[in-house]
């Protein structure tokens, strides 16, 4: 027994005998810390694949090292400052629940750079960045509301965050643009990630009625039931046409990628500046996926619409509009301003659910 | 070939020394394979995930801060799974300690008093304590299996916190993010040194092993729990109560997973969220066992564990290896050192031949 | 609508009752294997590369089932052949089941799936209403049906299964009367880890033809609980199945219809309804202690 511990130590050692080799080059470091693994197929994957594009635009100068499943809380923070300490020039801190961590680690270390994706705390060394989502809902809503037969769509949601009440308004309020009485139902799947239960939440709204359906959360699931049934739907984050070739009318494609390029740009010219960024359409930081499975007339249609907000001439949220219960919100032509939308915690008239108070 | 056991008439104290080594050794040469399989280079890569973590003192805080809720509740699990209770679900326990700790810090913000801090202490405890103190009543009551209803309440605690911080206790000021207010400097955990993030939580966690194991050890209640766990008839015949040790058991690991939460909430986020745990109280029950269900054991395996989790976000920066591996390789350890410590308590032939081989194969 | 609503709860429960009708086998052979999230997730991957590379959805179910059995295998070689603690090693097959199959599918992410065509069957499924349901479902219904009854037949009809109801009471007493307890006990966890399987396999073949990491999302837990909550009696698994399947169908129904009560709440219910409905049925002791097996969880080593 002794014998073959020695052996077997022997071996350990001969094989760990490599020592790390010094770091390559002096490129400059673009680190990525990510929530959900790189290959999760919605949130994670966008970034990821704006990651690798950053890495090809400006591959000779630059090293993209991320993390991926990072929990969000105090794993956050060490792997942020891990990050900062491995020579990082800047850091992307790609989810919301990073926030607090990405705060403190900026305080500690001022010298570097830090971007928080979709929060709202800023600091000289620290930037955050989101993307007008909304404009890309108020487009579906449009679709939705020239494609459903029956004027009701289903809303498959996430988590009562800002964000996706923002998305489930503006998809409203698009429909309402095509017809003043079109009805949304909501399910809360209380998950970003969960085939299953996105699938069943699909299922549930197509039993309710609903002959159209949109989703917040991250995987094909709800796209395959809606192929199944027979029903259009939209895709989310990534282009989903491969789980629904006949079913997806288009997409909202997260594309990270033209914010990463422009933010590291500026960085290795001197030019960065801490900045609260929230680019939308015109900015490319989100796309819309090819309009398919729908007439001539929709498609130019949502066309004229993506033109109209991405020249300024539309802005989704324009009044009048009246809050859930009719009381008035905007006055004709008046426009909402981005701290309301950032913390927007009630629905317009037409949605059918009731928010969580 | 089959492999045949024989009890060895008391446990082996080579081996119970050795066990450990040996399994460290199997893994780093499996692990070794591994990497290179991969395509990465195996040195590199142990390097970083078994000594890039202690090399700097940042990281040396960061691994107390990782071990210091698993060590807790795992003493209090081992209590519990020595008496033969099977309490799965800390992670529940953990969740609502972490809220009825952050009541006052929340609710009555502007109480600022050297007390706020050990009142919320004292009240995540009892929190934790009193959660998983329903599978103990309705264990006692109506005879309902503690694996099942402490499992299901995990879930029911999560959807609990991610109601109470999307609703209720949300920051007025935070835009209707889901978090609460921040906490005020008294009432957070400060870190002990200046030197990086660690809190006091590391401490709860040694102290609290030390004090069971010398319960374990030297007092009637280690004793009883010992006897009961072995056999309920037996214990009764010495005039303990299996009911009571129900109770005793299960609110204890309770409390220290409650502790464990309020500290980790205090100490290192500083406001409460949706996500506070990155599965502390399923990792803890693999902490406890690897520990040989012995509070001082479960010290050196918390800090194990600790360091892989640590030494994997480290390969993953560089040499790149995905999380998937850092699991794959966990995985690995884990059974390695749970096959070692066979050795222990018997004495392992390996058989060549047929005979009666049939036996072990399937 | 109802019929509907039906029809989703079977596609929700069938992998509960699977993977649980597996975990009760092994259980009444008295070994505890706590990595069936592990397994559920290796045969989810196994039955999605099988029918993606054969483009037959059959085979890869097979794969998923034997992919659940070989990984079983190494719970079963160091829980049985070297007594490792069993909560411990089954904790650590699931975190390696996780990791594995995360990185086995890299390749398949994003692929879309294969479905498991519906089978019907002639003259039964023209029945109004229950003809469409139970007539025209795909072959994982039909053998989740299949298991209780055969399962419920072998643990309490035959033989064998008296032999496995005893080697799980009292493994001391099995041994001596010259019952193979290791060699059964293996058995038993392969049974286990290819049930596991074949409920991964109807995850990716069926209820979201995809794969995706995690897709399991703790659905191998629920089995667990499942197989404590029917008190290891294989009716009760179908039962408890299709009573947690169909509170969490019917909760998102409940928010669809637009009731003003918080999600969280309402996602609550599943697991809150087991809790409750177990205090109901454990209420009398004697049948609990009966039909739990004594030796649970306990290691064996026959003496020689």
């Amino acid at each position: 027994m002794k014998k073959l511990i020695i052996a077997l130590a022997a071996t350990a050692a001969a094989l760990c005998s490599t020592v790390p080799g010094a770091q390559a080059a002096d490129k400059t470091k673009v680190c990525f810390v990510y929530v959900g693994t790189k290959t999760d197929g919605g949130w994670t994957q966008a970034h990821d694949l704006g990651r690798q594009e950053l890495q090809k635009a400006l591959g000779d100068k630059i090293e993209t090292p991320y993390l991926e499943s990072v929990p969000e809380g105090p794993d956050a923070e060490r792997a942020i400052e891990r990050m900062a300490r491995s020579g990082c020039a800047v850091v992307f801190a790609t989810s919301f629940g990073f926030m607090d961590a990405t705060v403190k680690v900026a305080q500690k270390f001022p010298n570097v750079k830090f971007e928080h994706a979709t929060g709202y705390k800023a600091a000289p060394n620290l930037a955050t960045y989101n993307s007008r989502f909304y404009e890309g809902r108020y487009i579906l809503g449009q679709i939705a509301a020239k494609m459903s037969k029956k004027g009701v769509a289903g809303y498959i949601a996430s988590f009562p965050i800002p964000e996706v009440v923002m998305g489930i308004n503006a998809f409203e309020l698009g429909a309402k643009s095509v017809n003043p009485n079109f009805k949304l139902k909501v399910v809360w799947a209380n998950t970003w990630f969960d085939p299953g239960k996105e699938a069943d939440a699909a299922k549930a709204l197509i039993d309710q009625g609903v002959d159209i359906l949109t989703q917040h959360t991250d995987t094909t699931a709800p796209m395959q039931v809606a192929a199944e049934r027979g029903i259009y739907a939209f895709g989310q984050a990534s282009d989903m046409i491969a789980a629904g070739p006949k079913t997806q009318l288009t997409a909202i494609v997260d594309t990270w990628g033209a914010y990463y390029i422009k933010r590291t740009k500026a960085l290795l010219d001197g030019t960065w500046k801490s900045e609260q960024i929230w680019d939308g359409l015109k900015d490319g930081i989100l796309t819309m996926a090819p309009y398919t499975n729908m007439p001539d007339d929709v498609k130019a249609m949502a066309e004229e619409t993506e033109a109209k907000i991405k020249s300024g001439e539309l802005h989704p949220f324009t009044g009048p509009i009246n809050k859930q219960d009719g009381t008035p919100w905007l006055k004709a032509g008046e426009k909402a301003d981005d701290g309301t939308l950032l913390g927007m915690n009630f629905y317009v008239e037409g949605v059918d659910d009731k928010l969580p108070k | 070939m089959r492999i045949e056991l024989q009890r060895r008439p008391a446990a082996s104290g080579v081996f119970s020394l050795v066990s450990p080594l040996l399994a460290l050794v199997l893994t780093l040469i499996f692990g070794a394979i591994m990497f290179r399989l991969l395509g990465k280079d195996p040195g590199h890569a142990l390097y970083s995930f078994f000594v890039e973590p202690l090399l700097e003192v940042w990281s040396l805080h960061e691994l107390a801060i990782k071990a210091g809720p698993l060590i807790l509740i795992a003493v209090g699990l081992s209590v519990c799974y020595r008496s033969n209770n099977w309490n799965i679900g800390a992670e529940g326990q953990f969740t609502i300690g972490a809220i009825t700790g952050s009541i006052l810090p929340i609710l009555v913000p502007q109480w600022h008093s050297v007390l706020v801090l050990p009142l919320m202490l004292v009240m995540g405890a009892a929190g934790g304590a009193l959660f998983a103190g329903i599978p103990a009543l309705l264990k006692t009551r109506f005879n309902t299996n503690e694996i099942l209803v402490s499992l299901m309440l995990v879930y029911i605690a999560q959807l609990f916190l991610d109601w109470l911080v999307r609703g209720p206790w949300r920051d007025p000021k935070g835009f209707n993010f889901p978090q609460s207010i921040s906490f005020a400097p008294e009432a957070v955990l400060p870190p002990l040194l200046d030197s990086g993030r660690a809190h006091a939580s590391i401490l709860f966690a040694l102290l609290a092993a030390v004090l069971v194991w010398f319960m374990m050890r030297f007092m009637l209640k280690g004793f009883e729990v010992t006897v009961l766990g072995r056999s309920e008839r037996a214990g009764r015949f010495a005039g303990f109560s299996a009911r009571r040790m129900v109770w005793f058991s299960m609110m204890l690991s309770g409390a220290f997973a409650g502790l464990a939460g309020i500290s980790e909430v205090s100490g290192s986020i500083g406001h409460l969220q949706p996500s506070i745990s990155p599965g502390y109280g399923f990792t803890a029950i693999i902490v406890a066992f690897l520990g040989r269900l012995n509070p001082l054991g479960a010290i050196a395996s918390g800090f194990v564990l600790a360091l892989t989790y640590l030494g994997g976000e480290a390969a993953q920066l560089s040499i790149g290896v995905s999380d998937k591996v850092t699991r794959v390789f966990q995985g690995l350890l884990l059974f390695f050192v749970l096959s070692c410590d066979t050795l222990i308590l018997y004495r392992v032939r390996i058989i060549f031949g047929s005979g009666r081989a049939r036996e072990a194969k399937s | 609508m109802i019929e509907a609503i039906l029809l989703t709860i079977i596609t929700a429960a069938t992998p509960l009752v699977i993977a649980a009708m597996g975990e009760l086998v092994t259980e009444r052979a008295g070994v505890l294997n706590l990595g069936v999230e592990g397994m559920m997730i290796m045969g989810a991957v196994c039955a999605f590369a099988g029918a993606q590379l054969t483009g037959l959805p059959l085979v890869g179910l097979v794969a998923g089932i034997v992919g659940g059995a070989l990984f079983s295998l190494l719970f079963g070689f160091l829980t049985l052949t070297l007594v490792t603690n069993q909560v411990a090693t089954g904790l650590a097959l699931t975190l390696l089941g996780l990791g594995l199959s995360g990185q086995l599918g890299e390749a398949f992410v994003g692929i879309p799936g294969v479905k498991l065509a519906p089978i019907v069957i002639p003259v039964l499924s023209d029945i109004p209403v229950v003809g469409p349901l139970l007539f025209r479902q795909d072959i994982t219904f039909y053998l989740s049906i299949a298991l209780v009854i055969g399962v419920n037949w072998f643990l309490f009809r035959s033989r064998t299964g008296l032999k496995l109801r005893a080697i799980g009471d009292n493994h001391g007493s099995a041994h001596a009367l010259g019952i193979s307890v290791i060699r059964t006990r293996y058995l038993a966890v392969m049974f286990g880890g290819a049930c596991a399987g074949l409920a991964g396999a109807q995850l990716s073949l069926v209820y979201t033809p995809q794969w995706v990491e995690n897709m399991s999302a703790g659905r191998g837990w629920i089995a667990l609980a499942l197989v404590v909550f029917a008190s290891w009696r294989p009716w009760r698994v179908l039962a408890g199945g299709y009573i947690f399947g169909a509170v969490g169908i019917l909760q998102l129904h409940a928010q669809a219809f637009g009731i003003g009560v918080p999600s969280q709440f309402l996602s609550m219910l599943p697991y809150a309804v087991t809790i409750v409905v177990l205090i109901i049925i454990s209420h009398n002791r004697r049948t609990t202690l009966i039909n739990t097996p004594a030796c649970l969880g306990k290691p064996f080593v026959p003496d020689r």
